[in-house]
């Protein structure tokens, strides 16, 4: 389990996370959703170390990310931002098998060559494995990165915005290989959404952040609810029951 | 042709037969011992210049994850220039520190390690790291060193002027030797520090949050790193003087000819490149000019050259 205790973060004087405490449960999917500028993308930020919180603590399966070696956190807990531009010449099989550093330094033992494939025979990767990253489309690179992610079988899985740029094949895609990491894998998967519909079908637990405070916290089921959506978007949205999904209709 | 250790090999054949040719030309029985211990001295300064900057701007462009920066573009060299000035100003050529090689050598080579300091506490660990920022306080950093020498430099006496005029020019035929010995251990010293950080680079390229990611404790590297660049690149000022040219020129060398993004090929390679850039410059301003112009026009020349040729090849790539 994840843990946030009363973690604060100010960028330039202004507070964009504040006081927020939050845990995240185990082997399900927790959707941050919220306006833009709420902290989401921070929090997560925060949550996988890449930014150092001004105040309060974050716990991973009880030990505080701070205090525990980098090269440990990195076999527990992954991240993959919104935003990857790699300058480098690499092909999809080079880049994931990046994911396997944690474990073998850079050196690649077959072990770590078995997790590779079977990370991108997960992302339907195999006829793309040797093209080079510069070759793919935004949707391949995508599920690229992923793979990589994969590879470095963590328990916990932190995605900024995945679905960022795609179309709604690739997003159905993306969305669904989540669910088998937590249904197949066992798996915990926490992302940053825009899409609330997205949010509303495949995640088991959404939390919903505005103004750098978490506003409300709990199942998707629960959450989706025009008088709460309402309060977080400043918006109203009618949800309707389509095949047994809640689905926002906001659109017009 | 295709792989990469092929052409790391090629490399290494032609900087020797380019090393055989610089020590052999030229040489009878009469005049060998004479000449060829000299010439080996002059080979080894090459050696650990050329590879002090080469090693240096792949560092440095692997952890502010930019393909343009080398250190020279962010002043170091000027800065190295700009100690000595300053001791000479101050002190006099007479004093101590100027007197002896050495002492001059540590004192410098501190003060740059303080100044790099400076720069990791300024930039790299803050959380957005804003690169074109790095960049601008660089160059303004690096004429500002540059300006307020060539201030001092009005000011000082003739005679003083000469020793540090001596310093402000690469050349190989000028080497510090007194400093040669310190340098060798120094460099044999990071080398050896430096080996456990080499696995690091290739994921460091990827970016820091990725880094981060992938279990680097991303700041240690960084913070070493920038002082492991501050020593060699005094080394390498020291012993010859600046070529500004020759790292941004052997670094970028070596990514296009050997494609492939692993570092441990890409150093070695580039020190390589920049030994037969050394070596081939020092032979053509001996044997083909007769001394007549320097290395460092050779250099800014053929490197000038060649990017220009970079430059219009991207532009057909369009």
């Amino acid at each position: 389990m994840v843990k946030v205790k009363n973690v604060s973060k100010q960028f330039n004087g202004k507070n964009v996370l504040e006081n927020v405490s939050l845990s995240i449960e185990k082997g399900k999917i927790t959707s941050f959703i919220g306006p833009n500028g709420a902290g989401k993308s921070t929090l997560l930020s925060v949550i996988s170390r890449l930014t150092k919180a001004d105040s309060g603590e974050v716990l991973i399966d009880g030990v505080d990310i701070n205090k525990e070696k980098s090269n440990v956190l990195a076999k527990k807990i992954s991240i993959l931002k919104q935003s990857n531009h790699i300058n480098l010449r690499l092909t999809v099989k080079e880049l994931v098998g990046f994911g396997r550093f944690p474990y073998s330094q850079g050196k690649l033992t077959k072990e770590d060559e078995q997790f590779v494939d079977e990370a991108i025979k997960y992302m339907e990767l195999d006829s793309i494995q040797h093209k080079f990253l510069d070759e793919l489309s935004g949707g391949q690179k995508q599920r690229a990165y992923i793979a990589m992610v994969i590879a470095q079988d963590t328990d916990y899985i932190l995605l900024d915005e995945p679905l960022n740029n795609l179309d709604m094949k690739h997003s159905v895609q993306i969305m669904k290989v989540l669910r088998r990491l937590v249904d197949e894998l066992g798996k915990t998967v926490v992302i940053v959404i825009h899409d609330i519909n997205f949010a509303s079908v495949y995640s088991d637990n959404i939390v919903a952040l505005k103004n750098g405070v978490i506003v409300n916290d709990g199942s998707a089921k629960s959450i989706i609810n025009s008088q709460i959506l309402e309060d977080i978007y400043e918006m109203e949205i009618p949800i309707q029951e389509i095949n047994n999904q809640k689905i926002c209709v906001y659109f017009a | 042709m295709k792989q990469p250790k092929t052409k790391l090999i090629i490399l290494f054949f032609a900087a020797i037969i380019l090393i055989a040719v610089f020590m052999l030309i030229k040489v009878t029985p009469y005049n060998a011992g004479y000449v060829l211990p000299r010439r080996a001295i002059k080979i080894i300064a090459i050696v650990l210049t050329g590879g002090c900057i080469a090693y240096t701007s792949m560092v440095f462009q692997t952890i502010t994850n930019n393909r343009i920066l080398t250190p020279s573009i962010l002043g170091l060299d000027s800065l190295y220039l700009f100690i000595q000035t300053i001791v000479i100003f101050f002190f006099g050529s007479k004093n101590f520190t100027m007197m002896n090689s050495n002492v001059n050598f540590l004192v410098s080579v501190g003060i740059m390690i303080l100044f790099s300091t400076i720069l990791y506490v300024m930039f790299f660990k803050r959380e957005s790291q804003n690169i074109l920022l790095l960049l601008l306080v660089g160059i303004i950093l690096g004429s500002f060193f540059q300006s307020l020498s060539s201030f001092m430099q009005m000011l000082i006496d003739p005679n003083e002027f000469l020793i540090v005029q001596d310093k402000m020019f690469a050349s190989f035929n000028n080497i510090n030797t007194n400093i040669l010995l310190l340098s060798i251990i120094i460099v044999a010293g990071v080398v050896i520090y430096t080996l456990r950080f080499s696995k690091f680079f290739d994921v460091m390229s990827l970016g820091k949050d990725q880094a981060i990611n992938l279990g680097i404790d991303y700041d240690r590297v960084v913070k070493n790193m920038l002082i492991v660049v501050a020593i060699l690149v005094s080394v390498a000022t020291a012993l010859v003087g600046p070529i500004t040219f020759l790292g941004l020129l052997v670094v970028n060398l070596a990514r296009e000819f050997m494609k492939t993004y692993k570092h441990t090929y890409l150093i070695a390679s580039s020190i390589l490149l920049s030994i037969i850039a050394l070596v081939g410059g020092l032979l053509i301003v001996e044997r083909v000019f007769a001394f007549s112009t320097t290395i460092s026009v050779i250099i800014n020349f053929i490197g000038g050259t060649y990017f220009i040729y970079l430059l219009l090849r991207e532009r057909k790539a369009w």
